[in-house]
């Protein structure tokens, strides 16, 4: 079959939310180009093979500390991004190497922050935890913290007046903080434009949602704040979704909240191989009936949108733009040493910084 | 009829100090400002001179302040910039940072720094290791402010004083001011400042009224962050401290003069970075040193001056 006889659009049927103080949802069917559906694939396959190379980075002691994989969550990330723009703005807490990639970073910058070196995106000392990019405010370690900064975050759009939004997502764990019940109060008093998203993957570390939570029925949580929950492994329903939640908070009705059910094949963290408290019949499962990425390439296929040949052609590129993070990641070296003490304070003079000893000076500048 | 004469008597002053004045032309003189005006003044110079500096806490905007701090700004600012928040610490500190993460200049008031407490980990882990841990990418300009320490009377819970504990912290400057110009000029200096600040005050000095000189009436008048004050010289013995406690040194210090001892008192003025130049080079004098300070003394403010003594240059000389 050549390309010349492939579809360039096709009308997909979307699942259908479930609403909470809503009177409508997200549109029941949405258009996907070609173009679009291409991108989709490659942001998502991207995520995926960086997160396996993490994986494999890590078994090698290569990157050490902490790393939170997102591999099977992939649909949320792309999905969200594509449903707002990059002059929006978001903040996720510590699985957050997929939406440092979705908002403007590169994988060469996540991989070798990973491994701690001077080239990654944070100078190599932030981490798995701490990547930063514009308008997109980390990687969080605190469990919950990022919610609130989410809702200031949004505060300071409605103040400046520039019709952005923001973004602040949360896990099935966290989402029974108290500060993000606080935050639920303040965002719906002052009708903040901010979009709370829970990224439901069943397991708050080991710790299934029927053990964590005494209502699992995360997107009504927000009581008096709307509500939808959706499939989080299909990346159309997560982007329609998000467009529609973009709308009611840029239209000044105050925030919303979206369940997006998901799954993560991989444990908590790399120290948790993630089979204690689930079965490897339940990943297997999911894998196989309910991949994002499986479930893109399906609908493409099917469709007559994409060739087999295209779709691996892009895993082939994929695969060497990772290959070539991971050999840069692994041969940038270290941060310098007199570069432990920088970054203290912003916009003043160096500073002697109090060290271990009196006759050790260590310098911090700006 | 002692009310009518004390008036008349003060009538009669008034008069002849305003014929005083049309006589000989005297420029304006220092006035008294209690460190309560002088705060409200810095508050309204700064939220008049900078669109994204912005006022949020409990009972900050129609109470018009806990304390009357923030009198007279709702009114004159609106609620965009004067933002009452609900009793939850944690949800808006939290807020407050995030504000200042994306391009607003926030102070956030605790009504006093013992509920600081709830929201630590939004003082601490949001605010003073952001601009750290993204290596410059992200920086924080944002001021906590509010009561700390010790009050009248008011038990164990709501008299902690804090500035050993933010003190603790890279990645935050701790203020602790004590007449009305510190007030004054160290709180422009914290708003102006694009890094976080922890502005400690005292709710028993907020009544006091200290003169203020004409140069720290004006708008951009400033004291920089990380310089103590000597605010009276003495040979024999050093006493250094902050906030109220230095009323009581100055207090000491008129005593002791009487019998022949003349005290230097330093005014720490900020806590972190701490003036340890100012404090060595008045021990090199002195020879002798007390530390005063309203907090508990065990890993207090006090126990890392008397540290950095020992560890300086200059401790062995002392000898």
């Amino acid at each position: 079959i050549g390309y010349g006889l492939l579809t360039s659009r096709f009308l997909s049927d979307l699942c259908k939310c479930d609403l909470h103080k809503l009177e409508e949802g997200p549109p029941l069917q949405a258009v996907l180009t070609r173009e679009e559906g291409l991108q989709y694939y490659r942001t998502m396959q991207t995520i995926r093979r960086m997160e396996l190379k993490a994986d494999q980075l890590y078994k090698q002691k290569i990157i050490r500390g902490f790393c939170h994989l997102y591999d099977g969550q992939e649909a949320c990330a792309v999905g969200i991004e594509t449903g707002i723009n990059l002059s929006d703005h978001l903040i996720t807490a510590y699985r957050a190497h997929g939406y440092t990639l979705t908002r403007g970073g590169t994988v060469r910058e996540i991989m070798a922050e990973l491994t701690g070196r001077r080239g990654g995106i944070a100078k190599g000392k932030g981490g798995s935890m701490h990547m930063y990019t514009k308008h997109f405010y980390g990687g969080n370690g605190i469990v919950g913290a990022q919610v609130p900064l989410g809702a200031g975050v949004a505060l300071a759009c409605k103040y400046l007046g520039n019709n952005e939004i923001c973004v602040c997502l949360y896990g099935d764990g966290a989402a029974n903080q108290g500060q993000i019940f606080e935050t639920y109060n303040m965002a719906s008093l002052w009708k903040l434009p901010c979009i709370f998203i829970c990224e439901n993957n069943k397991y708050g570390m080991g710790t299934s949602v029927e053990r964590a939570a005494a209502s699992t029925d995360y997107y009504k949580r927000g009581d008096f704040i709307p509500g939808l929950r959706l499939d989080g492994m299909d990346v159309l329903c997560v982007r329609e979704a998000t467009k529609f939640a973009a709308e009611h908070c840029r239209s000044g009705k105050g925030p919303i909240l979206m369940e997006l059910q998901t799954y993560r094949y991989h444990g908590h963290s790399m120290s948790d191989p993630g089979v204690s408290y689930r079965t490897r019949e339940e990943i297997q499962e999911v894998r196989s009936k309910s991949d994002p990425i499986s479930m893109l390439k399906d609908r493409m296929l099917s469709n007559n949108m994409a060739s087999v040949e295209e779709l691996k052609e892009i895993d082939v590129e994929v695969r060497k733009e990772i290959e070539d993070a991971a050999q840069f990641a692994t041969t940038d070296p270290e941060p310098p040493l007199d570069d432990l003490c920088n970054h203290i304070f912003y916009n003043d003079p160096p500073m002697e910084v109090r060290g271990t000893n009196p006759w050790t000076k260590l310098k911090s500048v700006s | 009829m002692a009310s009518l004469r004390s008036f008349l008597r003060s009538g009669k002053n008034a008069v002849s100090a305003v014929l005083r004045r049309e006589f000989h032309g005297t420029p304006p003189a220092a006035v008294q400002v209690t460190v309560r005006d002088a705060l409200n003044q810095a508050l309204d110079e700064e939220l008049e001179r900078d669109e994204r500096v912005f006022l949020l806490g409990e009972e900050v905007a129609q109470y018009d302040g806990a304390y009357k701090v923030s009198r007279g700004l709702w009114k004159k600012y609106g609620d965009k910039r004067i933002i009452d928040t609900p009793i939850t610490e944690m949800g808006f500190a939290g807020i407050a940072v995030g504000a200042a993460m994306a391009g607003l200049r926030p102070i956030c008031e605790f009504m006093t720094f013992n509920f600081s407490m709830q929201a630590i980990d939004q003082v601490i882990n949001s605010a003073a290791k952001t601009y750290y841990m993204s290596a410059g990418l992200q920086p924080v300009p944002i001021v906590f402010r509010g009561p700390n320490g010790a009050s009248a009377g008011v038990a164990a819970q709501h008299s902690q004083c804090f500035a050993a504990w933010y003190g603790h912290c890279p990645g935050l400057k701790v203020v602790s001011p004590w007449s009305a110009e510190d007030a004054k000029g160290l709180l422009k200096s914290a708003i102006r400042d694009d890094n976080p600040v922890v502005f400690l005050e005292n709710e028993l000095m907020y009544g006091v009224p200290f003169e203020m000189s004409e140069e720290a009436q004006s708008k951009d008048f400033l004291l920089p962050i990380g310089k103590a004050k000597i605010e009276r010289q003495g040979n024999h013995v050093t006493l250094v401290s902050h906030s109220r406690m230095v009323s009581l040194c100055l207090d000491a210090a008129a005593v002791l003069a009487k019998e022949g001892i003349e005290c230097e008192v330093i005014n720490m003025r900020t806590i972190r970075p701490l003036d340890a130049e100012a404090i060595e080079t008045s021990v090199m004098k002195t020879n002798h040193l007390i530390t005063v300070e309203g907090g508990w003394p065990q890993f207090g403010v006090g126990a890392e001056i008397l540290a950095r003594i020992m560890e300086g240059k200059d401790f062995f000389i002392c000898f």
